[in-house]
């Protein structure tokens, strides 16, 4: 059953995937996708494994880095770009994800959050990242040498494409027996492991896995808005998609997805009202956390569970089981 | 003696100082940060805007009040105290049940919505706040000049980490706090009120933090962002110390901050990533911290 409703929902993505650059500004559509394929990442780690990373920018942003410097310096094609801040982040997440899972629960994230900070520190005095100004200017070059990236609509198909490949790569892993050994980590660790399984490693992969996935989703998106700066390894950013894969819906395949449309449109409509959009985003925080902890795809489950007290809203206070 | 390696005794003593000063800071913090989570097992995110609002607080009864600077040691901590309350009973209350994530993760909107709310206000150029009369000046130790209100900061910082160790450790009060840490439920069959114990607790945490914004505001600016950028830090040091023990937080918070201030002495570049780069090692040597024990 859950199966045929996520066949559905791809179709229906895909559909809206094809048809939307004609409709919409394609620029915002590439945004969107983007920060989809990152809230998707830090979904792997959070949503299925249950581990909170607060760090999730210094994989994106660093992506982001590296694509815009071996393509603006080192004359790199864009293939290359993308992979060389994709494995950028799988490296990164393979030292990070290393440290932080050495410690559980809460002090997890706040390693995560403060080996972020220092890659922050580090892109503001290393020379190659240009400090405060950034990465200017990054060509997007052709693709394969046949297809010019400057034309939105192919760069706008390419990032599409890579996003589809990101989601469907990570519906794989999710529904893979590595998927529901994450599932059994999360649920209940010393189970998992009095089971056998070996709980660091698992999530170790998971962390690496998630972080790699944030570095292509960082190196698209130095390729489609030409640039990379600060803003994105800034702690906010780590934020940012947090609250993406809360709104949508933690551990659902769609749910960080829309969360990430529904973000960045608020971001699109807030821009002049300059701090209010991070306001904004603790209002919703807040609210989420309160009223809506399912997020927005955990809560409209269609079609509609026959056990409805299951999957009614959640209440502040309904803290006892719900009776049987 | 210190020629062959161009560093004046000024300078290098100058730079512990500084280090002693943002020591202070972190003790403070970490210790506010594990008072609450002993309790409430929540990592609060919100410290940061709570420092932050009370470097706000003195600059703002200082410019629209006139309400001097030692008046304002006493009131900001207390409107920061208040603010923590209201926090604790409307919106931490309702997460008690649920994964401790959640508290993250309200504590942290929280952030945002005040350091959004003030940025908004005020901007982010930062606002300048006068050191107090009495505090102006420096004294010339021989080896180097002292500024009065630095020596006073670390003194003042030192003094309220070791009666806060005094409070939680000698008095009855303190007894039910650590008892409340160990087993809440136990301490509540005994008839203790818990919930006005975690209530006055997260007050407690974020008056130690509106405190030490007082305390930080004619040293730095009173900026917006002062708080969140020094809150990362004190999550590396308070994974290097450990949420467990009261002096272990201050110990390891004034310690790290001498290392810092040396780093910025004989290797300036590392200055910023020393404190994460101490995490890291702590981390591959002993994965609990100096201090702590995995909860």
């Amino acid at each position: 059953m859950a199966w045929s409703r996520n066949k559905t929902g791809l179709v229906v993505l895909l559909a809206i995937g094809l048809v939307a650059p004609f409709v919409v500004y394609p620029i915002f559509l590439m945004k969107a996708l983007c920060f989809a394929l990152f809230a998707c990442a830090l979904n792997l780690l959070l949503g299925y494994a249950g581990l909170l990373s607060f760090g999730h920018a210094a994989f994106f942003g660093g992506a982001a880095y590296v694509t815009g410097y071996v393509m603006t310096v080192l004359n790199w094609p864009v293939e290359a770009g993308l992979l060389a801040g994709t494995v950028f982040g799988l490296v990164l997440g393979t030292v990070f994800g290393g440290l932080a899972i050495r410690r559980q629960g809460l002090y997890f994230t706040m390693v995560t959050l403060a080996l972020a900070q220092m890659v922050f520190f580090l892109c503001l005095q290393i020379k190659a990242t240009g400090g405060e100004d950034g990465l200017q200017g990054i060509p997007r070059g052709m693709l394969f040498g046949v297809l010019d990236l400057n034309e939105a609509l192919n760069m706008y198909y390419l990032v599409f494409a890579i996003f589809l490949a990101g989601f469907f790569f990570i519906y794989r892993v999710v529904n893979s027996p590595f998927g529901n050994v994450l599932k059994a980590i999360r649920e209940n660790e010393p189970r998992a492991i009095s089971l056998g399984y070996n709980a660091e490693r698992h999530k170790l992969v998971a962390f690496i896995l998630s972080a790699g996935l944030a570095g292509l989703a960082g190196s698209t998106k130095a390729i489609v808005f030409q640039l990379a700066s600060l803003t994105d390894v800034h702690w906010s950013m780590s934020g940012e998609v947090v609250l993406m894969t809360l709104v949508g819906g933690m551990g659902t395949l769609f749910g960080p997805v829309i969360g990430a449309v529904f973000v960045v449109s608020l971001d699109h409509l807030l821009a002049p009202f300059g701090s209010w959009f991070t306001v904004v985003m603790g209002v919703i925080f807040v609210a989420c956390v309160l009223l809506f902890k399912k997020g927005i795809v955990g809560s409209l489950r269609w079609p509609p569970k026959p056990l409805r007290n299951d999957s009614g809203p959640d209440l502040p206070a309904a803290s006892a089981g719900t009776p049987t | 003696m210190f020629e062959w390696l161009g560093i004046t005794p000024q300078g290098l003593f100058g730079q512990i100082l500084i280090g002693l000063i943002n020591g202070s800071f972190y003790a403070i913090l970490s210790l506010g940060l594990a008072i609450i989570f002993g309790l409430l097992n929540i990592v609060n995110f919100t410290h940061g805007a709570q420092y932050m609002m009370g470097a706000f607080v003195a600059w703002g009864a200082a410019n629209y009040l006139g309400i001097g600077y030692w008046w304002s040691l006493l009131l900001a901590p207390l409107a920061v105290g208040v603010i923590g309350i209201v926090i604790e009973t409307t919106l931490l209350r309702r997460l008690y049940q649920s994964d401790h994530i959640y508290g993250l993760l309200l504590t942290f909107g929280l952030a945002l919505i005040i350091e959004g709310g003030f940025r908004q206000a005020f901007g982010i150029s930062g606002e300048r706040y006068e050191i107090p009369e009495q505090l102006q000046g420096a004294t010339d130790l021989g080896f180097m000049v002292l500024p009065n209100y630095r020596a006073w900061v670390v003194l003042a910082s030192v003094t309220l980490c070791l009666a806060t160790w005094a409070l939680i450790e000698r008095t009855r009060l303190g007894a039910y706090l650590r008892a409340g840490t160990e087993n809440p439920n136990l301490l509540r069959a005994f008839g203790v009120n818990v919930p006005l114990l975690v209530t006055l607790t997260y007050g407690f945490g974020a008056a130690l933090a509106g405190f030490a914004g007082v305390l930080a505001a004619p040293i730095f600016q009173v900026n917006p962002t002062m708080g969140s950028n020094l809150l990362i830090v004190v999550f590396a040091v308070v994974v290097v110390g450990g949420l467990g023990s009261i002096i272990g937080s201050i110990v390891t918070g004034i310690g790290l901050g001498l290392v810092e201030g040396l780093t910025k002495v004989f290797y300036p570049e590392g200055s910023a990533v020393v404190i994460f780069v101490a995490m890291a090692i702590v981390l591959l040597l002993r994965p609990h911290g100096l201090f702590g024990k995995e909860k």
